[in-house]
């Protein structure tokens, strides 16, 4: 951690300047997959907006409109259940890695890691590798400093910018967007996101870094409650690495008592977070294996055996055998699996229609000249399909009841119906003062999209 | 707020403020901790390690003590005074009714000048006129229009005080008041009897047509002044036609010999005030293309 000026007097400051980080570039195995998840995800994030489904963007979230585009189908506030059942996979899903394979998330496929990794890249481009770079902030300003960091920051504030234009995108079709910012003719609030998204970006992957991880993540302080013996951590190998000491390649260490580890730094040098893995297992480790990388490449070059800093688990290195097959994993793999299950029955069998019955309070019910008793309804019918349809409407519950009104009707795209009917039904057959009373609405040509909503018949006691 | 309030809200708040800012002060540094790992702090005997917090975290705190004292310049929250952008709930408010009439007005008045007998035939304007309706009018006559007892129903081609878009609008913009007389004092329980019947056979009802002929002769004596000589009511008067078998108070004998005993009031309120001229002109063509489709 870093040192705060300390005085003879023994007064320590509970807040220090944090001390920046030069991570050094990795090449490796896992190096090599993140950088996949990078291209994998962000190529998804800044293309996704341009995909075009039924000539409509096919991922619009139109917020002022309240209705979410998504290749084709169109999600209303009523199918927020939806989302909130998605969240509810992703958390368990994020568990469920969790439990298996550590901070698989952190290292691989978090927004801040990511962003992080693409940031480092241009940061990497621009001013060299860590040495170069601790030299270049160590500088007096000068010709070439200037030059290197506006560069750099010229170069990562585009990228941000591109990013909040991308972000808002989602929300506003991104073409108009671009013509928007290209006549700067777009509203305040659309200025004001891309703005604050470009800011969070530049500032997060370009200032805060571990800072976000060590400092104001959750999941960071939570995810220890989701491992446990069996889970993979990356861990330093202290038993065949102790004791660390600087040798000759050639030398026979072992006889002067040292162990596989050679104490070069490296893998303190890589890592993102400023952290020395041989310290063991500390929460500020993501777990992106860049030490795993940086000393297999090493122990290649002194001819050892690789794996002194590896994936491994608790048990394997009490050298008892890993289950991935325990009661944690069970269950989270039994309700990851049955929550999708579940998410994609409701999603492949959602009606997109939203009935509402409001029944005439004012009156309980009318009796007619005949002494039938009458009920009168308010139907709020929306069509939350993307086409024009066509609907029958249809009573069952009550025997021989009948509707006054209209029974068919059609409805465009995102209309709102408000259907007044009366319905009758003969006094006799009403075995109740409270009768349940179902609607089915029907959509013409389609016979397995039926919406039924319940509601109350009134009638005189008996 | 009276002068002490203002004054204790007033000296809460700042000494919040203040309070905030020297706990921040206080426990920024220890003292007397020897140079060394931990902070000297033992709790159950787990040792706290200096390992400092980003000071970026603690400018976090100052700026939003910087943002409370900005806050309370421009929004109300030191005891009675307002704040420099004289925010308050009321102004939101109006100023939120100003933006929807702003947005809606020019919606209903686009269908202003239109006459009632075309709009009739716009899907958007009865639509329009509907969900006025459902909103206004559905207490009483119900949602469907159809009515309820003392209600009339709005739909069929039965009209109390006329059933022309202009007579139409008049009754929702002005109000009607009807009254049927109590004849309870006047008339004897035998032509009581025979009006029923008398009125029961304008219908079309089967009846007893010697006590209905008394009931004709009360009727051609008391009852034509209102209802007519022909019994098809008077539009001027709201008094109702009696040969359509359709019933405002229901139509059963007991309930019309009823009506004649004690007589019935029915008042249609003015909706001038509540709806306004558009609106108005949107719930007439309305009502109007119920019956007129």
């Amino acid at each position: 951690m870093a040192k705060s000026k300390r005085n003879a007097t023994d007064v320590i400051d509970l807040y220090a300047k944090q001390d920046k980080i030069y991570p050094r570039q990795v090449h490796g195995l896992f190096a090599r997959l993140r950088i996949l998840s990078v291209l994998a995800l962000l190529g998804f994030y800044y293309l996704a907006p341009w995909f075009t489904w039924n000539e409509k963007q096919a991922i619009l979230l139109d917020l002022p409109a309240r209705q979410f585009h998504l290749f084709g189908v169109t999600f209303w506030p009523q199918d927020f259940i939806y989302l909130t059942l998605l969240l509810v996979i992703c958390a368990v899903g994020l568990f469920l890695f969790t439990a298996i394979a550590g901070r698989l998330w952190c290292g691989y496929a978090c927004p801040q890691t990511v962003w992080t990794e693409t940031f480092m890249w241009i940061e990497q481009f621009v001013e060299g590798d860590r040495n170069k770079r601790m030299r270049l902030d160590k500088k007096q300003w000068g010709a070439e400093k200037i030059l290197r960091k506006t560069v750099k920051h010229a170069l990562w504030i585009s990228f941000a910018l591109f990013t909040g234009y991308t972000f808002v995108g989602y929300f506003t079709p991104i073409r108009e967007l671009w013509d928007g910012i290209l006549t700067l003719s777009l509203g305040p609030w659309e200025w004001f996101w891309i703005g604050l998204y470009s800011l969070a970006t530049y500032g997060n992957a370009g200032h805060l870094r571990e800072q976000v991880c060590l400092h104001m993540c959750p999941y960071a302080r939570f995810q220890s409650a989701m491992f446990d013996p069996d889970t993979l951590i990356i861990s330093y190998d202290e038993q065949r690495g102790e004791n660390r000491g600087r040798r000759k390649k050639s030398s026979d260490y072992k006889s002067q008592g040292l162990g596989d580890c050679i104490d070069c730094k490296q893998c303190v040098h890589v890592c993102p977070t400023g952290i020395d893995i041989r310290d063991g297992l500390q929460y500020e480790c993501i777990a992106c294996a860049a030490c795993v990388d940086v000393c297999e490449n090493v122990m290649s070059q002194m001819g050892y055996p690789k794996g002194l800093i590896k994936y491994t688990t608790e048990h394997s290195e009490l050298g008892k055998p890993t289950k991935f097959l325990r009661a944690r994993t069970l269950l989270y793999t039994t309700l990851f699996v049955s929550l999708i299950s579940i998410f994609i029955y409701l999603v492949a069998s959602r009606t997109p229609l939203d009935v509402n019955v409001i029944r005439d309070r004012n009156n309980l019910f009318t009796e007619t000249f005949s002494g039938d008793i009458e009920n009168t309804y308010q139907l709020k019918v929306l069509n939350m399909s993307q086409t024009s349809n066509e609907y029958t409407l249809s009573l069952s519950g009550v025997e021989g009841a009948s509707i006054i009104g209209k029974t068919r009707f059609s409805l465009s795209a995102g209309e709102v119906l408000t259907l007044p009917l009366r319905v009758r039904a003969p006094r006799d057959k009403l075995t109740r003062r409270s009768n349940d009373i179902f609607f089915k609405i029907n959509q013409v040509g389609l016979q397995q999209q039926r919406h039924t909503s319940k509601a109350k018949f009134l009638g005189p006691a008996r | 707020m009276t002068e002490f309030w203002n004054w204790w809200v007033i000296i809460i708040v700042v000494i919040n403020i203040l309070g905030c800012w020297a706990l921040l002060h206080w426990t920024r540094k220890i003292k007397g901790a020897k140079e060394g790992e931990t902070t000297g702090h033992v709790y159950d005997g787990i040792e706290e390690y200096n390992n400092p917090l980003p000071r970026w975290w603690l400018n976090m705190f100052y700026i939003s003590l910087i943002f409370s004292i900005g806050y309370l310049v421009l929004y109300p929250g030191l005891g009675n005074f307002a704040g420099t952008l004289s925010w308050s709930q009321e102004n939101q408010h109006a100023a939120e009714v100003a933006q929807a009439k702003k947005t809606y007005q020019p919606l209903f008045e686009k269908y202003a000048n239109t006459p009632i007998e075309e709009l009739a035939k716009i899907k958007q304007a009865t639509e329009m006129g509907k969900r006025i309706f459902v909103n206004t009018c559905f207490g009483c006559h119900g949602s469907d229009a159809r009515g309820n007892p003392g209600y009339p129903n709005l739909a069929d081609k039965d009209w109390l005080w006329g059933g022309s878009p202009a007579q139409i609008k008049q009754s929702i913009v002005t109000g009607r008041r009807g009254a049927m007389p109590p004849f309870g004092s006047v008339l004897s329980d035998e032509q009581v009897d025979g009006l029923v019947q008398y009125i029961g056979q304008l219908s079309g009802h089967t009846v007893d047509e010697e006590v209905a002929k008394t009931g004709k002769a009360v009727f051609d004596a008391q009852c034509f002044v209102c209802h007519g000589q022909d019994a098809k009511g008077n539009i001027a008067l709201g008094a109702p036609n009696l040969t359509d078998d359709i019933w405002l108070y229901k139509g059963t004998a007991a309930e019309i010999a009823k009506t004649i005993r004690q007589g019935r009031n029915g008042e249609m309120p003015a909706h001038a005030e509540r709806l306004g001229e558009a609106r108005s002109h949107l719930v007439t063509a309305y009502v109007y293309s119920l019956s007129n489709q």
